[in-house]
């Protein structure tokens, strides 16, 4: 029943999870084909059951979880089927994958040019000499910049776009009918990701590889799609072409989906001059001296001379991509951090220069939320304790805390019974309300987020969204928003500021920078953004 | 399965006066040697005679080897535990000092490299030859090496959970250095921590039968499972068993405190129970 045409077929799959797990098929029934030169798109959030997909073509399926139904085909070869031995013959050969995080993918103690040579090794009878050339045949395929050098180089001595590419050339270097890409863009950053996909897109296109491309993002689908299927706990609710789905959704949850992406376009104005301003800084500037004891010391600058200033109840975002230094800002900014130089002034005083009783008080004012709601919160303490934990601080007593916990958590839209419980009991999502309601508990005038929704799904990092908003409005809180991601900033934020290598290299009002940037990496920024293409405007 | 051998043990030795009517220090001349199994007379203190079955026969003074291994296993398990306890309770204090503070770290470390150049075996023989050989001077003289290994491992552990989010969280909402270690950094230590003791306990375990066997250790007089194997090493090619029988009970319970270290990783590891599928 498989035509000739399909390269991965599949058929009514059902994946069972073992007991226990929240549901009790991780897939269940789903069905959809990949041609050659195609290249479908798997969405989902986190939970859907998109990688394990993804593990069962490939035959990577965890210890406990099995397919209990269907067919997965590969050029019409049943997988499921598959003697493990025929299996290894086809994973490198016939199918190969790349991964998300491309550093733990490579082995760190062999250079990049063995490990590329010994996937030649295990599949093909070459000589090592024509493996070599072989080799450097396949760095430049990828586009990477002096291929001799990289041969020998380690993974940890190129970045983090160069290890993904050499994740590439090693899966697509036997010439595999179908390539698994399983949030193979996520960890990098935006101008990266817009390379990595291009890349992705030329190379497909050359070799007519089928791809099973895995993501979250619906601005990356809209980037590099053909077909685009969406998952939901286990089911396929929708699927079709890329235009079709993402202009035309059918089903409810794609729409809402759909729906939760933020718009690139700016919606706030920046507020009036008659709003004092209560944080500035005057040329922060940090570097870390690291070591220097029997060995060579490294400078780092993360910050250099950072100038910024938030009006009361204003938001300020600070975008830029990883290693430009914005959380090293916030951690300055909460004083987490001694700054090498500059200053810090809250209404006028300067906090960095505090000690003491009156340190101690400016803790209360400037709270930060941070990024993983996984490890921000302390996993053997209940929620109430974390959130009761400032108060208390500040020497209000237990009961007096408590209740200020229970407002807190209605505050966040938690039930107030979540206070005795443990944070592993909580989604990411809810976490992150106790991390802000945490935040809250001191009653600061200015709170910090930190990458705050970065780890979250869409429709939860929409949610979080909302609340951040609702509360700053209730409680007229100055807020600084750090992230990498252009829409996020652009829905929420008053004024942005851009970072790049430490610096401030663009700042204004989010309107004027995005719609007139003045700076290049602004510009390269923005450009990079995936899915500009389609605009994701909210309905309302 | 640990814990009910290590508790079966334990119980053992503690209800040894009523397990065994044999003082295991008492000397009887008629005795000696008896292989294990023999019926013999027991001449009491008091003068009195009474039958009594040598379960696992006599040593070469005719005392009650069964009745000395229980007695013995009292010394050891409190040996065990106390080294336990003390280099835990060492290594917890200094190690989150010097995971804490950078100044300390430094300086507290190198002491630590420099007791951990230390031989153990050659520590105890200099403390006993210091001291008297009692009880308290192996217990010390075992915890000694231990302490630094415990506060590498409690520093390690301090290290890496500094670097967590969530005590940053927590100097964010202005939480003092004590409470953060005491609240925060301590609680997320003792896992790991409770694991380790159990096996410092087997190795003092072992610890203090070495000492016993070489004779520096407690005061051969007193019943421990090193001190009967001494003894009996003596006479091990005619009465191997005053040597094999507080052999097995010492095997069995080093076996068992390891068993248990092991099932408390299992459990109190969050890695290896509950996210057992994700």
């Amino acid at each position: 029943m498989t035509g000739r045409g399909v390269t991965l077929s599949i058929e009514g799959l059902s994946v069972q999870l073992p007991a226990g797990a929240e549901r009790s098929e991780a897939v269940s029934d789903v069905t959809f084909q990949v041609s050659p030169g195609e290249l479908l798109c798997l969405v989902g959030e986190s939970g859907s059951g998109k990688s394990i997909i993804a593990q069962t073509v490939m035959g990577l399926l965890p210890r406990h979880v099995r397919p209990v139904g269907g067919r997965v085909l590969l050029e019409g070869e049943d997988l499921l089927s598959a003697k493990p031995e025929r299996l290894r013959r086809l994973r490198g050969g016939k199918m190969a994958m790349v991964f998300q995080e491309p550093m733990t993918a490579l082995n760190p103690l062999m250079t990049c040019g063995a490990q590329l040579e010994e996937v030649l090794a295990q599949h093909l009878n070459l000589s090592s000499a024509e493996r070599r050339v072989r080799v450097l045949e396949m760095l430049e395929r990828v586009r990477l910049p002096e291929p001799r050098t990289l041969q020998r180089a380690y993974p940890h001595q190129l970045s983090g776009g160069q290890r993904q590419r050499i994740m590439i050339a090693m899966a697509l270097s036997l010439k595999p009918a179908l390539l698994i890409a399983d949030e193979p863009t996520t960890a990098l950053d935006v101008t990266t990701q817009a390379e990595i996909l291009k890349l992705l897109r030329e190379l497909q296109k050359e070799s007519a590889t089928a791809v099973l491309f895995i993501t979250h993002d619906l601005s990356v689908v809209s980037e590099i799609a053909d077909a685009v299927a969406v998952l939901r706990l286990g089911r396929l609710v929708e699927m079709g072409r890329v235009r079709d789905v993402l202009d035309r959704p059918q089903h409810p949850y794609t729409q809402t989906l759909l729906g939760a992406v933020p718009s690139m376009t700016p919606r706030k104005a920046p507020l009036g001059r008659e709003a004092p301003i209560q944080l500035r800084t005057r040329s922060l500037t940090k570097v870390f001296d690291d070591g220097g004891f029997l060995r060579k010391s490294r400078r780092v600058v993360a910050a250099s001379e950072v100038e910024l200033q938030v009006r009361r109840g204003e938001t300020l975002g600070i975008v830029g991509e990883s290693g430009s230094g914005k959380s090293t800002v916030a951690r300055l900014l909460a004083r987490l951090l001694e700054p090498s130089g500059g200053s810090v002034q809250l209404d006028g005083v300067d906090v960095t220069r505090l000690t003491g009783a009156s340190a101690h008080a400016f803790r209360r004012k400037v709270q930060i939320v941070f990024q993983d709601p996984y490890r921000s919160l302390n996993p053997r303490r209940t929620v109430g304790a974390a959130v009761a934990e400032g108060p208390r601080n500040f020497g209000a007593t237990r009961a007096v805390a408590w209740k200020r916990a229970e407002e807190l958590m209605q505050l966040v839209k938690l039930p107030v019974a979540a206070l005795h419980r443990y944070p592993d009991e909580f989604s990411g999502g809810q976490r992150q309300r106790v991390c802000v309601a945490r935040a809250l508990a001191v009653q600061p005038e200015v709170l910090i987020a930190d990458e705050a929704v970065s780890a979250l799904d869409v429709s939860v990092q929409a949610e979080i969204l909302r609340l951040l908003e609702e509360i700053q409005q209730r409680l007229q809180l100055t807020v600084i928003f750090i992230t990498h991601d252009l829409r996020v900033a652009a829905q929420i934020c008053n004024h942005v500021a851009v970072m790049y290598r430490g610096r401030v290299v663009e700042e204004g009002p989010v309107g004027e920078v995005f719609q007139s940037p003045k700076h290049d990496y602004t510009r390269a920024l923005l450009a990079a953004a995936p899915g500009r293409r389609i605009s994701f405007e909210r309905p309302t | 399965m640990g814990a009910t051998t290590l508790v079966l043990l334990a119980l053992a030795s503690w209800c040894a006066p009523w397990l065994t009517s044999a003082d295991p220090t008492l000397l009887d001349p008629a005795n000696r040697d008896l292989l294990p199994g023999t019926m013999g007379l027991l001449t009491l203190s008091s003068g009195e005679t009474v039958p009594h079955l040598f379960r696992l026969g006599t040593d070469s003074y005719g005392r009650d080897i069964f009745s000395r291994i229980l007695y013995g296993g009292r010394v050891s398990l409190v040996v065990g535990v106390a080294v336990a306890m003390l280099s835990l309770g060492a290594g917890l204090a200094l190690g989150l000092f010097a995971g804490y503070l950078r100044g300390v770290d430094l300086v507290l470390m190198r002491v630590m490299d420099g007791l951990m150049a230390i031989p153990g075996i050659l520590l105890a023989v200099s403390l006993v030859a210091l001291w008297r050989a009692s009880i308290w001077t192996v217990i010390i003289a075992l915890t000694i090496p231990e302490v630094p290994r415990v506060v590498r491992l409690v520093r390690s552990l301090v290290l890496s959970i500094r670097e967590e989010p969530y005590v940053e969280a927590a100097v964010a909402v202005g939480t003092s250095t004590v409470n953060l270690l005491v609240r925060h950094v301590l609680p997320n230590t003792l896992a790991p921590l409770i694991v380790q003791g159990s096996y410092v306990c087997a190795a003092a375990i072992l610890g203090e039968a070495i000492l016993g066997f070489l004779g520096v250790g407690i005061p051969p007089e007193v019943a421990t499972w090193g001190n009967l194997m001494a003894e009996g090493r003596v006479q091990f090619n005619q009465y191997p068993h005053a040597v094999f029988f507080p052999g097995i009970f010492l095997t069995v319970a080093v076996l068992a405190v390891n068993l248990l270290g092991d099932g408390l990783r299992d459990t109190l590891d969050p890695r290896f129970s509950r996210r057992g599928w994700q």
